[in-house]
């Protein structure tokens, strides 16, 4: 086994096991109202920031480039009640756009 | 039916961006091969662009290793959220686990119903995991083609994604609150701490602010 391997295959089963795990802890952990609020809110922390962290950094620097104009497009057209694909789909051309002008 | 058109536009979307991950991995010196099993049996887009790039960058298999785990605790978050919506054992319980994901638990949460939750779910967890690992091939084999995913927009895709996901979720001054505290509290970590950390740190913010009622 080399360093690639291990890897490969470390990674792979640290992933597994968390997620697996998370499927076997009991319903009852999540009973409380302050367990369901904090799970609803969860997805809202880290989806935002997903967006952050994906649209204005590289590696670990902060950087504002055509990707913002993608994503611009995208609230914007979900502002306007486009269908999923058309906002996602734009941003990715508006994206390209900026890109390669710049 | 829409929660099945989403869930396939947006496994497409990520899908494509598994090309991303297959040419980034080669260029990490893994072989196309170790490349594919990365993606299919990791399945954590995040997950497999840091450990390769630990590796890439002359790290070792631990910290690579370590780096990777670290975000993979997310999926162990979504998955109690998943669990009680999709009831499953055995067999399936192990496919759900492995593709319980951003995406998959995104979709499903957007949901108002069980029901769709429970398609969006599966659609767009196994949708993503076809085409995840479909374009992780086709990336791998022609690395040196596409170095340069901005050029087609694919970087800009996946946070246009991830803003159609949780835009359903911002309902009542709470959740933009947060959402905002969020976005800006992660980028504000991104530059001093390993990639990853930024993300899961949020869900600090998300038990402070819904702590109490």
């Amino acid at each position: 086994m080399n360093i690639f391997w291990i890897t490969a295959l470390g990674t792979s089963a640290a992933a597994f096991m968390f997620k697996y795990l998370g499927h076997c802890v009991p319903e009852s952990w999540l009973a409380h109202p302050r367990v369901q609020r904090i799970n609803l809110l969860i997805p809202v922390a880290l989806l935002s920031a997903l967006v952050a962290i994906q649209a204005f950094t590289d590696k670990t620097k902060i950087v504002v480039d055509h990707r913002m104009a993608g994503v611009g497009f995208a609230i914007a057209a979900f502002m306007a009640k486009l269908p999923f694909p058309v906002a996602v789909f734009g941003a990715a051309i508006v994206s390209a756009v900026i890109y390669r002008i710049s | 039916m829409s929660v099945k058109r989403d869930s396939l536009s947006l496994s497409f979307a990520v899908g494509v961006y598994g090309a991303a991950f297959g040419a980034a991995s080669v260029a990490a010196h893994f072989s196309v091969f170790q490349t594919c099993v990365i993606s299919l049996l990791t399945f954590s887009g995040a997950s497999q662009f840091a450990a390769v790039g630990v590796i890439g960058s002359g790290g070792s298999a631990l910290s690579a290793i370590a780096t990777g785990a670290l975000l993979g605790t997310r999926n162990g978050l979504y998955a109690v959220r998943m669990a009680p919506l999709l009831k499953v054992r055995g067999v399936k319980r192990i496919i759900a686990a492995q593709i319980t994901i951003d995406e998959s638990t995104g979709v499903a949460l957007a949901q108002d119903n069980e029901k769709d939750s429970r398609t969006g779910f599966w659609w767009t967890g196994l949708g993503v995991f076809i085409f995840w690992n479909i374009f992780t091939l086709l990336g791998a084999l022609s690395a040196g083609l596409l170095e340069d995913p901005a050029a087609y927009g694919l970087d800009a895709l996946v946070p246009a994604a991830f803003v159609g996901l949780v835009w359903p979720r911002l309902k009542g001054k709470r959740s933009y609150f947060l959402a905002a505290i969020a976005f800006i509290f992660a980028l504000c970590l991104a530059p001093f701490v390993p990639a990853g950390i930024p993300i899961i740190a949020t869900s600090l913010l998300a038990v402070i602010v819904g702590w109490r009622a």
